[in-house]
């Protein structure tokens, strides 16, 4: 009988989310047409200057130019697309794979904490791109120094939110396993970092943000390829519509991500369910 | 019958201060194997730091706690604890959670397979094996904690007010259920309540504490035939006398 029940309330959520789902993808949509309409008219009617902005149709006629051509600045879209993922997806796995663990260390172990987090708190503060003279002087302007400056970005949020997640763990949870006779080591593996995973995620959230925003600023390390170093270029040559475009294929990008990034999280946060 | 069991649990000369707060003062007593017993108390009479101390979670001041003759600790003994709040995992389903205790316990694989399905079929869980805890009922999700706590063939099992946040219906049912799991594998049971007829209804022996610094101030025996009827004199009698002996106003 309860499992009827269930099954139905299942359903009626189930349901639920869909129709609410539908609803926010509609609002988003209408938000974004707002948008495009108002960058349009703004752009039309000359309320901004013509050689300061430009409408979102010739936005559409550079991307799909760029496909194809090199000029003006001697790569293809689709060139700049990869170049700019290679540099922000190593800094941001590299993040991730730093941050996290030392993160949730930190906050299940008190040793680990007391030695690492004076350092963390001098240099939290520290903007990432403060760090740029150093990292080119250290690692030269290749993919690593660019990737440092993004991990650098992403790598504070990662830490941040599992040392946070890791110590909000539930001390029932923690008994519970004591009792059964766990090691701390167990308790952590088996009990913390599973009870950590909520704001593990949300830190990964914020730390991919970080690392896509910091993408410019990376590439000004003497690039000649990227969606950044397009930005770049088309500011040297005065043209507005390949800094917009450049805008443009970041924010889709990151569209992109955040879609798959839901999924990913969706999946494994799939015990986050309510009664 | 009493007199061939064999004492369980021993706690001798317990004694817990938290800084100038005596909470337990001097308790001692026996608990047989296989034994039902229920702690009743007043109101914040310590009866959480007793079963923490008989847990290990918390370290006594002075005194011992013997399990089998040995000092009580978790990794040597197999001890379950089911606490006031829920504590089944919430990212683990309800197979995953009655493994867990015996997973930790590095028992077989073959071992577990049988003894969580041996726990499903006999808590009725079968349909909600797959279930994460935030899909079932309150009641469901204590079951799966009980079921997890008996998984592990406790040599002591530990409870403290499994059921202080449920309706009557629900205590009643869960009540009979902690009965015939304990009766099916004969663990012994440490209950702790400030319900005298949940004490009543459920313990073979019922150890009533007294107001802080807490000590064993009376140890009833309740020799009732089962299921028993909370309505029959003797019943009511000996709950009466708990009730009269836990009163301090």
């Amino acid at each position: 009988m309860e499992q009827m029940i269930r099954e139905s309330k299942k359903r009626e959520a189930l349901g639920r989310m869909k129709k609410e789902s539908i609803r926010n993808l509609c609002l988003g949509i209408v938000g974004i047409a707002g948008l495009l309409l108002l960058w349009d008219m703004v752009a039309r009617f000359g309320i901004i200057p013509k050689n300061l902005i430009v409408s979102p149709w010739e936005v559409v006629k550079t991307l799909a130019i760029k496909m194809s051509d090199t000029k003006p600045e001697g790569s293809l879209l689709l060139a700049h697309i990869t170049s700019s993922l290679i540099v922000a997806l190593s800094g941001y796995a590299l993040a991730l794979l730093i941050g996290i663990p030392l993160g949730l260390l930190m906050g299940w172990y008190k040793a680990i904490d007391r030695l690492i987090g004076p350092v963390f708190e001098v240099l939290r503060p520290v903007p990432p791109i403060a760090w740029i003279p150093f990292t080119i002087i250290f690692l030269g302007i290749g993919l690593e120094a660019k990737a440092v400056i993004i991990f650098l970005s992403a790598f504070i949020p990662c830490l941040i939110n599992s040392y946070s997640g890791i110590k909000l763990t539930n001390q029932v949870y923690v008994n519970v396993a004591a009792t059964c006779g766990a090691s701390r080591w167990e308790t952590f593996c088996r009990v913390g970092i599973p009870s950590a995973m909520p704001m593990v995620f949300a830190g990964m959230r914020i730390s991919l943000g970080n690392a896509w925003s910091t993408l410019v600023a990376a590439e000004m390390l003497a690039a000649n390829k990227g969606l950044g170093y397009m930005i770049l270029m088309g500011r040297t040559y005065g043209r507005v519509d390949l800094i917009m475009s450049g805008m443009v294929m970041i924010g889709i990008l990151g569209i992109i991500f955040n879609a798959v990034f839901d999924r990913v999280e969706r999946f494994v946060l799939r015990w986050r369910v309510t009664r | 019958m009493e007199g061939c069991k064999r004492d369980k649990v021993e706690v001798n000369h317990l004694c817990k201060s938290f800084g100038d707060l005596e909470v337990l003062k001097d308790c001692s007593f026996r608990i047989k194997d296989g034994d039902f017993v229920c702690v009743v108390g007043p109101t914040g009479c310590g009866k959480t730091t007793f079963l923490n101390l008989l847990t290990c979670l918390t370290e006594p001041t002075s005194g011992e706690i013997l399990l089998d003759g040995e000092r009580a600790d978790p990794r040597k003994h197999n001890i379950a604890f089911v606490f006031q709040e829920a504590s089944a995992f919430p990212w683990l389903t309800v197979e995953q959670n009655l493994r867990f205790g015996l997973e930790i316990k590095k028992k077989p694989k073959e071992y577990i397979d049988e003894q969580v399905n041996r726990i499903m079929k006999l808590m009725g869980l079968e349909a909600y094996r797959d279930s994460f805890p935030g899909e079932l009922s309150v009641s469901t999700e204590q079951k799966v904690v009980i079921g997890r706590a008996f998984a592990m063939s406790p040599d002591l099992l530990l409870m403290d007010e499994p059921y202080g946040q449920m309706d009557v219906k629900v205590r009643f049912y869960l009540e009979d259920e902690v009965i015939r799991l304990w009766k099916e594998l004969g663990s012994t049971v440490v209950f702790i309540t400030h319900n005298t007829e949940e004490a009543v209804y459920l313990a073979e022996k019922v150890l009533v504490l007294s107001q802080k610094p807490t000590g064993v101030k009376d140890t009833v025996e309740v020799n009732l035939p089962r299921p028993r009827d909370i309505y029959s004199e003797e019943f009511i009698a000996i709950r009466n006398r708990i009730t009269d002996e836990i009163k301090w106003w």
